[in-house]
């Protein structure tokens, strides 16, 4: 018997014969990983097994490669003070989908959990957006397509760099970017750290990382962005309430 | 070897919810044993319902008549629209005999990965019945969960235009519950949506 009890966030449960669900969890020390939990889709586990919260799991079976059982324990519901906040909801089911789109099964990726959870904890922060991104600039560099932001590609500057090119991540400026600037993607100052994000930024941010998830990840498995993920995309750019600050003092990162 | 009458009818019985073969068998033999109280009845309301069954054009609810018994019934408020994931929710609200109005079933809820989205549910349809100028009201009765208040909101911002008051269901303590025993995602809900003390409505 195999088994092992660790930190997870709950991804998604897919209702399984009459009463069973499987579970795909986003663990601390196994990676993504699926299970079944028996008796997952009655009433009492429900709640739990929603997306974003925070489970201790457990999980055994005869042999790795099997689905296995899963039993989990309730440590933070997520969610459920975000029943209200369309935005907020929406941030929570992306990161969850896209976690489960696009990470490997099973293949430990302790500070993209690390990160999950960082981004669900402050998700009442003003600017969570800018976590989104972060995350997801955090996961590109985990799967391996980490971006390079230090310097332009083509010249070597280090001074307005506006672009990143989506075949290598790394910056472009605007002078070495010019001859190829409808193949390249807006580089959003904020993330240079340079100046506070703006609504735009958000939307420049979330095109750039879903741009190349969409390339290296998702594509390549012959998949697209998950429709909770665009669906936040619909969220900011239709958003009032998500704040454009001008202070440049309140960066989040 | 062709398979008897009695072993197709355990078999198909068996793929019920809640029956396994062993308990299909029980059942079968059970009404046989008592083939005029039951099977013969059963049979022909069977056969009744598998030849009259519909889905509702105007709500989505079956019924063995279209429109539905409740989008016909002129004493039902037709200025109320509460939206339902599933028909069993709708059933579940009619048990209550507390709603007067009328129902919209989706027929499920956006998914976050499987690519269930607005145009695989009946919403389009909604906002069609709203603009009518009857309907001030829409009550979004999605389940508590993730995706049904993803889809509350979806829906909540397709009906924004259209002037109609949306509202959602409470959630909370349910009638009979103790603190104690409630897990703490259904408390931050009802904390977040308490309410005055003797205000009314």
């Amino acid at each position: 018997m195999i088994e092992w009890t660790d930190d997870a966030i709950v991804l998604s449960a897919r209702p399984h014969g009459e009463g069973a669900a499987i579970l795909q969890l986003l663990t601390r020390r196994h990676g993504r990983h699926a299970g079944l939990v028996r008796g997952g889709a009655s009433r009492r586990m429900r709640g739990v097994l929603q997306p974003g919260n925070a489970v201790v799991a457990h999980w055994r079976a005869r042999l790795a490669e099997h689905l296995g059982a899963c039993t989990v324990e309730l440590v933070q519901n997520r969610w459920a003070q975000w029943f209200d906040d369309p935005e907020r909801l929406a941030g929570l089911d992306a990161i969850c989908a896209v976690s489960e789109a696009s990470l490997p099964e099973r293949e430990p990726l302790e500070p993209v959990h690390e990160a999950a959870t960082a981004f669900l904890d402050h998700l009442d922060a003003e600017l969570w957006p800018v976590l989104y991104v972060r995350w997801e600039i955090g996961l590109l560099g985990a799967l391996g397509y980490g971006l390079d932001l230090s310097s332009c590609a083509v010249t070597g500057e280090t001074d307005e760099l506006v672009y990143v090119s989506p075949r290598s991540g790394r910056a472009v400026s605007r002078r070495g970017g010019e001859p190829y600037r409808d193949k390249l993607l807006p580089l959003p100052a904020f993330l240079l750290g340079k100046r506070a994000p703006t609504h735009a930024d958000f939307l420049d941010g979330l095109e750039l990382t879903g741009q190349l998830l969409r390339r290296h990840v998702l594509n390549p498995a012959n998949r697209d962005l998950p429709p909770a993920r665009l669906r936040l995309v619909d969220r900011i750019r239709d958003s009032s309430t998500i704040s454009m600050h001008s202070d440049t003092d309140q960066e989040v990162t | 070897m062709a398979l008897s009458e009695v072993d197709r009818l355990i078999q198909l019985l068996a793929r019920l919810p809640g029956l396994g073969p062993r308990s299909a068998r029980r059942a079968v033999l059970h009404l046989i044993k008592r083939r005029e109280a039951l099977l013969d009845p059963l049979a022909r309301a069977m056969a009744d319902v598998a030849v009259s069954i519909r889905t509702c054009s105007t709500c989505g609810n079956i019924d063995t008549v279209d429109p539905c018994a409740i989008c016909r019934d002129e004493k039902r408020d037709r200025s109320v629209i509460c939206v339902v994931e599933d028909v069993a929710d709708l059933w579940a609200i009619e048990r209550t005999s507390s709603y007067p109005g009328q129902y919209h079933v989706l027929g499920g809820t956006l998914s976050a990965l499987d690519g269930v989205g607005p145009e695989d549910l009946r919403i389009d349809r909604l906002v069609g019945r709203t603009s009518a100028a009857e309907v001030s009201e829409v009550i979004l009765a999605t389940n508590a969960t993730v995706e049904g208040q993803t889809t509350a909101h979806y829906i909540s911002d397709r009906l924004a235009g259209t002037g109609v008051t949306v509202s959602r269901l409470a959630h909370g303590v349910p009638v009979g519950g103790e603190l104690d025993y409630l897990d703490d995602g259904t408390l931050t809900a009802a904390l977040k949506s308490r309410r005055r003390l003797g205000a009314t409505e």
